[in-house]
């Protein structure tokens, strides 16, 4: 058995956390295969805060998790005894219409937010697609997850404007607060935007919140090619429409863009006309039913079978036939399929790849990821089996930046004790 | 080193004309927009490209010598303030648009470039730079992106930090790293940008700023609306919000702001306890129906007067008058110390009225101009300074406003920064975890605390390094000389 748990026992948890909160570990806690030892659900900040002091000073490793639901992106940790799950602090601490903020703990469930917030026609302009799985706040905010969405709203970090997180030594600590505009003092809320859990535990997070759009419709063009792809995407990026979401959505059934227009009737009926005229050049134009925006999103990464590899690439928007070419290209020549979706307007590109052996989808990988890091983007594997990410590194190169990025991660976790090793650069 | 031997090493790197160490000219540069702060730094350079900085900055830090970044100097919170013995280094030769990418809607400037330019230059296709501060026709971006300011149309475009897309930065050991995405999003790694913008300086120095391009609305539709009082005005913006209207812009002015900007610069608005201007821009038909929506709104809450903007030059006319409040202080007083901090919205009746009740007690005049929708105040209290002690009541009577800023649940300043200014107050929103915890920060980027040192936190935190970066002189290394 590992030395260092022989440091802390399960009733050492228990005591913090109450007997039924902290249990042995299970094979579905494993975390790309690394099994940790214990469970522990600490039910308020402070729980969190003393479980996380008896962590460090034991030298435990340790994973936060939310429900779970991302617990495959980065790399496979290095070394796992712990893992703190903040579903039980699901509690929505204020909500003011009026001020269109909303205080939360970090393990409230996204959908059951949302549900909130619609009783006074208000939202959280977020809508990643782990959504209906159950995704939490506080993973999202962890994840730096985002949606369709983010074209007209940003990602988290645009809407994030308090924090309070707890640091390995169990220090609580907060920053920002519950006004949408305020620069006192540094933005630690940003920092831990996409931190992955390696620099403390999100415990509350402070939203500011967009009032929910009356109505909505979406226009989809058929595409022919990669070249109308990106013209179509560029033609609504340029246009003075304000659409909320344009969509890429590639795959042997359709070829589409789509976009997404919200806001009061009349000005969605003439918006709709607006984008429809001017997407006809690219291909057939329609309106979508429900039920076909349904089945079609969002979903980046698109539907991944076990064996798949789904990867997001980053890139400047104006790139996206060159993007598609590179993935088509990197993909027929080994036999593997793609199934590509993507936030055409933003420069945000998921890939799914299945068919083909395995060496031919890290391949794959590995070529598209020396193009587009090369050109200024980025490609990070979302989703892996454990053996294809050992050999691609989930992230890819991080830029001149890494060294400060380490000493970050050093001053917020000098023993290194928070998901050692899934982060960039092994951080 | 000698203050004659660092003169020699700098003009090595600047030439003679980026270099300033008249005692005289030194003057000029004693402090930025918050003038009650006043220190001569010890020597001004002016670089005059990424490079320059760099040796700039890998000369201090070699030395140990402490350095401010100084961009317009319009900073209300004294971030530019010099520190004694250190050197200022003044961006505004740094002034060159480096790079248009309409395709990719970004632009790359270098950090002294003025706000206003970055719409005029891609004005003509269709584009603009949505932060506008209402210094923008004079600070520049540097500034702006280490101050995270704001402007009258952030509310529904959101603040400097959301219109940042990458930077170059010259950190205080003379590296330099690139951080945010730039033209692609979402780097790997933590968001170190995010958490650079809005740090006053005190992180390192932005030589090259990618920002993001808004595309221009296709309708924009103003008005403006006369109420008896701040209440009623406050009433309209409640029920504008609450109607689920974003408005591109919603400020409010209270009766004394309203006469000093009418003698300043004449844009005739009405007589009134209070007036309201409010923007909407978007898609025509949306526009169209939510403007007649904000006009019944008004109506509803007893405005005695709605103008509507006919056409560019009256919308103009409008925001002339508005981005004139604070210098239009100086029509109706010798003297004026601007405050800058937020309340929730739902708090502004509560605290406007506390803010009359304290002028009342220190029998000081306090005007009101705010951006109403986001709960930002700016509360300026009317002074002279030829009388003695007034200055200091006006600060007093200032602090107390911010005090109950807090207590409702708000923050110490929603744009102008903490810089020197506030930093007394930072223990009264934060508690000692908290700052240690942003301190973190600092330490990660700028372990011996050269950058800017002395602003924003009323302590600064040991890093647990070396104490200072001495032993990294090269003489010293090379077993020449002892730690002097
Ligand atoms: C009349 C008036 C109206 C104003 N209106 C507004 C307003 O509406 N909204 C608003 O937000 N502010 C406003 N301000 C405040 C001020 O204009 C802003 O804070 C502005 O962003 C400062 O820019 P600057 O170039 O003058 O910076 P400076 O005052 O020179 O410096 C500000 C801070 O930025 C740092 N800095 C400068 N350049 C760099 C760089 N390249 N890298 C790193 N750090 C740097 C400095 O060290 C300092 O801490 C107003 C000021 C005045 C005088």
């Amino acid at each position: 058995m590992d030395t260092r748990t022989e440091n802390v026992s399960l009733e050492d948890l228990q005591k913090i956390v109450g007997e039924e909160h902290a249990r042995e570990a299970t094979d579905e806690d494993a975390v790309d295969g690394v099994m940790p030892q214990f469970v522990a659900e600490p039910g308020s900040v402070e729980e969190t805060s003393e479980l996380m002091k008896l962590a460090n000073d034991g030298g435990l490793t340790v994973a936060p998790r939310g429900s779970g639901t991302k617990m495959g992106l980065g790399n496979p940790p290095r070394d796992l005894d712990l893992i703190v799950s903040t579903v039980r602090m699901n509690e929505i601490i204020e909500h003011v219409p009026g001020d269109q903020v909303v205080r939360v703990q970090a393990g409230v469930r996204l959908d059951d937010l949302q549900v909130q917030l619609a009783t006074e026609d208000q939202m959280l302009a977020v809508e990643p697609p782990e959504r209906g799985a159950g995704a939490t706040i506080g993973g999202i905010v962890a994840a730096n997850s985002s949606g369709p969405l983010r074209y007209r709203y940003g990602t988290i970090r645009d809407l994030i404007i308090g924090i309070t997180v707890v640091l390995p030594d169990g220090t609580i600590a907060k920053a920002g607060g519950k006004v949408v505009k305020n620069v006192a003092g540094y933005d630690l809320g940003k920092l831990f935007t996409g931190s992955l859990g390696t620099l403390g535990i999100i415990a509350t997070c402070n939203f500011r919140l967009h009032p929910r759009p009356e109505a909505g419709q979406t226009v989809a063009v058929e595409l022919g090619d990669t070249l109308s792809a990106g013209q179509a995407a560029q033609a609504m990026v340029h246009a003075q429409l304000v659409a909320s979401a344009v969509e890429l959505h590639w795959s042997e059934d359709h070829k589409l863009l789509t976009v997404l227009i919200e806001g009061i009737p009349p000005g969605v009926e003439d918006q709709v006309e607006t984008a429809s005229y001017l997407l006809k050049g690219f291909g057939d134009v329609r309106t979508l039913s429900d039920e076909e925006v349904k089945y079609l999103g969002p979903l980046d990464p698109p539907r991944v079978g076990d064996e798949d590899v789904a990867i997001k690439i980053a890139h400047p928007p104006v790139e996206l036939t060159g993007v598609l070419d590179s993935i088509l290209g990197a993909t027929e020549r080994r036999g593997v399929t793609p199934r590509i979706t993507g936030h055409a307007g933003t420069g945000i590109t998921y890939v799914a790849l299945s068919g083909g052996d395995e060496i031919a989808r890290v391949q794959a990988v590995d070529e598209l990821r020396e193009i587009w890091v090369r050109r200024g983007g980025s490609v990070v594997v979302q989703k892996a089996p454990v053996q294809a990410k050992k050999m691609l590194e989930a992230w890819g190169p991080a830029g001149d930046y890494l060294g400060l990025t380490r000493r970050m991660k050093d001053k917020f976790d000098p023993r290194g004790i928070l998901n050692p090793g899934r982060f960039v650069g092994g951080i | 080193m000698e203050r004659e031997q660092l003169i020699r090493t700098m003009e090595s790197i600047l030439g003679t004309e980026g270099v300033v160490h008249e005692r005289e000219q030194l003057r000029s540069y004693e402090c930025d927009g918050l003038m009650n702060y006043r220190v001569v730094p010890d020597l001004v350079v002016l670089p005059e490209t990424a490079e320059h900085v760099q040796r700039i900055v890998r000369t201090c830090y070699e030395e140990g010598i402490p350095f401010v970044a100084r961009g317009s100097g319009t900073g209300l919170s004294g971030g530019a303030l010099p520190v004694e013995s250190g050197l200022l280094i003044v961006m505004s030769r740094m002034r060159k648009i480096l790079e248009v990418d309409i395709p990719n809607q970004r632009i790359v400037v270098e950090p002294g470039v003025i706000n206003v330019w970055v719409s005029q230059e891609v004005a003509d296709e269709g584009y603009y730079y949505a932060p506008d501060p209402a210094s923008q026709v004079v600070s520049s971006i540097g500034g702006n992106l280490a101050e995270n300011s704001g402007g009258v149309h952030c509310l529904k475009y959101g603040f400097t930090t959301n219109h940042v897309m990458g930077a170059e930065v010259v950190l205080a050991d003379g590296s330099v790293v690139h951080i945010g995405g730039g033209k692609a999003p979402d780097a790997p790694g933590y968001e170190l940008l995010g958490s650079f913008v809005g740090s006053e300086g005190t992180l390192g120095i932005a030589t090259k700023i990618t920002l993001r391009l808004s595309r221009k609305p296709e309708s924009v539709r103003t008005l403006l609306a006369a109420f008896e009082d701040t209440e009623e005005a406050g009433g309209a913006v409640s029920g504008i919000i609450g109607g689920g209207i974003v408005p591109a812009a919603i400020e409010m002015m209270d009766a004394l702001c309203i006469e000093a900007v009418e003698t300043a610069v004449h844009p005739g608005f009405p007589q009134a306890g209070a007036i309201l201007i409010v923007e909407l821009d978007g898609p025509e038909a949306e526009v169209a129906k939510q403007f007649d929506q904000v006009i019944e709104v008004c109506e509803e809450n007893n405005a005695s007067e709605i103008r509507i903007a006919e056409d560019d030059a009256e919308r103009a006319l409008f925001w002339k008058g508005r981005k004139a409040a604070f210098a239009a202080m100086g029509r109706i007083a010798n003297d004026y110390y601007v405050q800058d901090s937020v309340v929730p919205r739902t708090e502004l009746g509560n605290v406007l009225k506390r803010i009359s009740e304290l002028g009342k007690e220190y029998e000081m005049r306090v005007a009101n101009v705010f951006h109403a929708g986001d709960g930002n105040l700016h509360p300026l209290v009317l002074y002279d300074n030829d009388n003695p002690g007034e200055a200091e009541k006006a600060e007093e009577l200032a602090g107390e406003i911010v005090l109950a800023c807090l207590e409702h649940g708000g923050s110490l300043t929603g744009e102008h920064g903490i810089g020197v200014d506030k930093k007394k107050f930072m223990p009264k929103m934060f508690t000692d975890d908290d700052m240690n915890t942003m301190q973190l920060l600092r330490c990660a980027f700028d372990p011996h605390g050269l950058s800017n040192p002395g602003k924003i936190f009323p302590t600064p935190r040991l890093c647990g390094e070396r104490p200072g970066p001495f032993h990294m002189h090269p003489i010293q290394q090379a077993g020449l000389a002892e730690n002097f």
